[in-house]
């Protein structure tokens, strides 16, 4: 049994306009000790993923499916199951976590409110575990004094995963977790979270919009657009060779550095990211799609399997032209690009 | 828009650098001589050709983005100089104001750096009246949106900054800093805020200015792909200096500085460099380390690779000359360096 | 680059507008449906429109008031009715010690409390608003020099303060609202340079600043019109304020001796023994007039807070 399964999860937030949807109909699973990486950009849902998890959306979110934690479903579970569950089984490091800290409370203080929230324990217990938490995330026991600004971006970060861990969950939920640091705490952090994957047996789902880390860190991706999953399968492959149109384009955004075709030729697409008020009909991507034929617009997409075990939802997976995505040139992003491209289907 | 050649303008040599900055120190902090000084750039040298595009590139606190607003004036140096076309900046608003029409600044966030009540028009015009640029207004500022990308440009007159999307706002910042015509763009962190499929974009748009308009641009990052990406030259910052100048594919390909190696030994994907993931942070710009100011963090020193080679003592007691900005490849460090070797013995030796 | 065909970020123009106008006159057109937009939203606060109210109509009795009741009623020597009588038909709310008709009095008291309070006002919110904001945003020393002008302001009490002024400078009208004034700005002050200090250390500020822009056009063109809102709100209650603090100037007998005003009523009744007679209705009018006035001015005040405020309009 998977640790963590997501089926056909719907997330809808309540607005004046009527229910937006930030998350469309997902499907995840993660065994246990495994790392799956979720990848988009802002407005996709992935957050609200995140926080759907752990029941923690606010007032008013209508949804639908279910996630099954250990084979419990969270979305139904009794108010007091759920707060025994949350942190004890998953637990999730917020984006822009650092922020999230108390600034007039000390660190050790809160995460012992994490502790003491779930067990009974003497103070002199939390101030031990609180110790060993500081030390497992590369922190020396006698930081636990400190306040959060006596600390630096990359240490308050490690605070948050000390946190996280508090409870010795077997899922650990990481939302943006390396975006507002530099390349070497990043680095820091990310080996980080692989040590304690492998010393706990925890398992990992990172959320970011950075492919190349998620290639690197994770065994497995999905590629979130507009609250739909629209590619998944084995990291590398879906790096390497992705099978739909907008995961090639999130791999180019962030160039190989020695790949002489990104030299002096940055990759990016026209438009933005959808509104999940306003979204296209069809494939949401359609609009900015480098190989978007006539059908596109009004298409039901589904996930169809691209071979090596991945799965993509677009329709030249659909009819076996995986070819058509992988060589399509990008729609050039200089200031004279042709207006919106179609294709013979 | 496939790779693209430099600016057809003049040869960088016949010309001299359209930017030079020579020994540059900014330091904050001392209240009337007491206190802890922060010497946020401490002593630079670098150039800029005109049609190039410089990466400045290095982490938070490393006084990129202090060297940034120096050289536009917004920042008042200690001591050394900032030469635009061979002339020193002035000082104090008035003696700046023609300088800003030729050096223009683009913000790392766009949302931030428009006035949430004033329409893209007003934005973008802000700089022609502060200038008291003559000609049609509305016409200057259509073209200067149009340049940026944004078309048709009057159906952007009216709109406010929270009704466009990101990378729609750093359009009209880019635009707005077009309106001059400058002749260079200092660009901090351009793209970080945005969204990822919207980065290429932007630094296509970057990319075409040169091209298209003979500018040069100093893009100050954190991200050595961007590097990689658009600039021709890429000078690495740590605490204060830059530890490694040259040409973007000479650097990245065959880093000399043990800082440069290890930061880009640890961007996902790059696969010719062992992974070396230095521990803990950079020290604060208050307590700089002395001798070399990398040394406490230095694999090659903490690996016995600079005694080996007899030189860990001066890493450890001996101050690396400040780096001269020229044509070729060097790093500040005495392992890895001959001519910096070199310079330090004769300075040493006087 | 964007594709116009497909999205449109833009908020069409409004279909009244004719295209051809030029961005300026565009933006001044935008300007005036933001602020009927704000008018909207004002209405639906009940407190407020029933404060604008009640302001609306002190207002209008006190413009209007010598249309329908002659400046006589108020000289002493013309007084036909018996010192201290109660409510009648004749005199609708009494007279007062001389004889006078206390509704004349109340209306044309209203004259001098609302104009000493708008005049202090004036003055209080023009000095507090240049200290905050060339404070706020010149930074330094000149902001260290004038908030210790303004601490000082602050601690001293106001009531000696403006007795001593008051009785040094003379009673009349211009230096009753000149006392309040000078002892009332540093409350906006604070206000305004917090404020100034916010927008100061903003992105765009500094954009504007390596545009080239100097310290005039950045106070002029984006911290004024940031902190003008502020000010607006700040100043409607300090109106209230004004007014009590000349009720109180005058009740300490530090008014216009000429002039009547609710304070002055209040003075006179209270000199001539109107408690211990039992003569209510010299009391009650001017009291309850300052109340209702300056209660207006505060529900227009809150009302006015959750307009520019949109976190406070609890939606």
């Amino acid at each position: 049994m998977a640790l963590l399964e997501v089926r056909e999860l719907t997330v809808s937030y309540p607005s004046r306009a009527g229910a937006v949807p930030a998350v469309r109909g997902v499907d995840l699973t993660l065994d246990a000790g495994g790392t799956l990486g979720l990848a988009g950009e802002s407005g996709c849902g992935k957050s609200t993923m995140a926080a759907a998890v752990l029941r923690l959306l606010p007032q008013g979110t209508r949804t639908s499916g279910s996630v099954l934690l250990e084979g419990e479903d969270v979305l139904t579970m009794r108010p007091g199951r759920l707060r025994a569950v949350r942190w004890t089984e998953a637990a999730i490091v917020f984006q822009g976590a650092m922020h999230a800290l108390n600034p007039v409370r000390r660190v050790g203080d809160q995460i012992a409110e994490a502790i003491r929230l779930h067990d009974k324990v003497t103070d002199r217990q939390a101030a031990t575990r609180v110790g060993e938490l500081l030390e497992q995330v590369g922190l020396p026991a006698r930081r636990a004094p400190s306040y959060p600004h006596e600390l630096s971006g990359g240490q308050r970060q490690r605070v948050m995963i000390a946190m996280a861990l508090a409870c010795s969950p077997r899922l650990l939920i990481a939302d943006e977790p390396t975006t507002a640091l530099d390349v070497m705490v990043q680095a820091q952090v990310l080996t980080l979270l692989e040590e304690l994957r492998r010393e706990l047996g925890l398992a990992l789902l990172l959320i970011t919009h950075d492919l190349s880390v998620l290639a690197a860190n994770c065994e497995r991706i999905a590629v979130m657009y507009a609250g739909r999953i629209v590619e998944q399968g084995p990291a590398a492959r879906v790096f390497e060779a992705p099978a739909h149109p907008y995961t090639k384009a999130l791999a180019e955004a962030f160039p190989t550095i020695g790949d002489r075709a990104s030299r002096r030729n940055p990759h990016g697409l026209g438009g933005d990211p959808p509104d999940p008020r306003e979204l296209p009909g069809g494939c949401e991507f359609h609009p900015r799609c480098a190989v978007s034929i006539a059908a596109c617009p009004t298409l039901d997409v589904e996930l169809w399997p691209a071979g090596d075990g991945r799965r993509a939802a677009c329709v030249h997976v659909r009819d076996g032209n995986l070819d058509l995505v992988r060589q399509a040139t990008p729609v050039p992003v200089g200031e004279d690009a042709p207006a919106q491209r179609e294709m013979a289907p | 828009m496939t790779a693209s050649q430099p600016a057809p303008s003049a040869p960088p040599a016949a010309q001299g650098p359209i930017l030079e900055v020579r020994d540059l120190h900014v330091h904050f902090g001392a209240r009337r001589g007491k206190g802890p000084v922060a010497r946020a750039v401490d002593g630079v040298d670098l150039q800029v050709q005109p049609g190039q595009i410089v990466a400045l590139a290095g982490e938070s606190g490393c006084g990129k983005t202090s060297l940034a607003r120096a050289i536009l004036g917004l920042v008042e140096p200690s001591s050394g100089q900032v030469l635009y076309r061979g002339q020193p900046i002035g000082r104090g608003t008035a003696a700046l104001k023609s300088y800003r029409r030729e050096v223009q600044l683009v913000l790392q966030d766009p949302t931030g750096a428009l006035n949430p009540r004033q329409s893209v028009y007003e934005s973008v015009a802000e700089g022609l009246r502060i200038h008291g640029v003559k000609g049609d207004e509305e016409t200057l500022v259509a073209d200067a949106l149009a340049r940026g990308g944004l078309r048709p440009p009057r159906r952007f007159f009216l709109a406010y900054p929270h009704e466009l999307s990101g990378g729609q706002r750093q359009r009209v910042v880019i635009a707005g800093a077009l309106a001059l015509e400058p002749s260079m763009l200092v660009a901090d962190e351009p793209v970080s805020s945005l969204d990822a499929s919207v980065r290429g974009e932007i630094l296509a748009l970057l990319l075409g200015l040169v091209r298209d308009l003979g500018l040069s641009i100093l893009v100050v990052t954190h991200d050595l792909g961007l590097a990689w990406n658009i600039a021709d030259r890429l000078a690495v910052m740590y605490l204060g200096r830059i530890v490694e100048q040259g040409p973007t594919e000479a650097v990245l390909a065959a880093p000399r500085h043990p800082y440069t190696r290890a930061l880009l030994s640890v961007v996902p994907e790059v696969h010719h460099l062992e992974t070396q993931i230095l521990t803990g942070e950079p020290p604060d710009p208050t307590r700089i380390p002395g001798g070399c100011r990398f040394h406490p963090r230095c694999p090659a020193l903490a690996s016995g690779a600079a005694a080996q080679a007899g030189v860990d003592d001066r890493c450890r007691g001996e101050p690396v000359p400040i780096l001269h900005s020229l044509a070729e490849h060097h790093g500040a460090c005495f392992l890895t360096d001959e001519s910096v070797r070199k310079e330090g013995e004769d300075r040493v030796g006087r | 680059m964007t594709q116009p065909t497909v999205e449109q970020p833009v908020e069409a123009l409004p279909p009244s507008l004719p295209p051809q106008l030029s961005p300026r006159a565009i933006a001044r057109a935008r300007r005036r449906q933001a602020a009927g937009r704000a008018w909207r939203e004002y209405r639906r606060s009940w407190e407020g429109m029933i404060g604008l109210g009640i302001l609306v109509v002190f207002v209008a009795v006190a413009v209007f008031v010598p249309l329908f009741i002659p400046a006589s009623e108020l000289d002493v020597t013309k007084a036909t009715g018996t010192p201290f009588s109660p409510p009648s038909a004749e005199f609708p709310l009494g007279t007062d010690e001389s004889g006078r008709s206390v509704l004349a009095l109340t209306l044309w008291g209203a004259r001098v409390s609302l104009l000493v309070g708008f005049l202090a006002t004036v003055i209080s919110v023009g000095i507090g608003s240049v200290v905050g904001i060339v404070a706020g945003h010149f930074g330094r020393w000149t902001d260290s020099a004038l908030m210790r002008v303004t601490d000082w302001f602050l601690v001293i009490p106001f009531l000696p303060l403006a007795i001593v002024l008051a009785t040094v400078l003379g009673p009349s009208l211009a230096n009753i609202a000149f006392v309040i004034g000078i002892t009332s700005w540093p409350g906006t002050a604070r206000i305004v340079r917090a404020q100034a200090l916010a927008v100061t250390s903003r992105p765009y500020i500094e954009r504007a600043r390596a545009l080239g822009a100097g310290d005039w056009h950045l106070i002029s063109r984006h911290i004024l019109p940031n902190v003008v809102p502020l000010i607006f709100a700040n100043t409607v209650l300090i109106v209230a304020v004004a007014i009590l603090s000349e009720t109180t100037l005058a009740f300490l007998g530090l008014g216009d001796p000429l002039r009547v005003s609710w304070g002055s009523m209040l003075d006179a009744a209270f000199t001539h023994g109107a408690a211990s007679i039992g003569a209510w209705w010299y009391l009650v009018p001017p009291g309850v007039c300052i109340l209702l006035v300056v209660l207006a001015f505060t529900m227009v005040g809150q009302a006015l807070e959750a307009v520019l405020n949109p976190r406070l309009r609890g939606r």
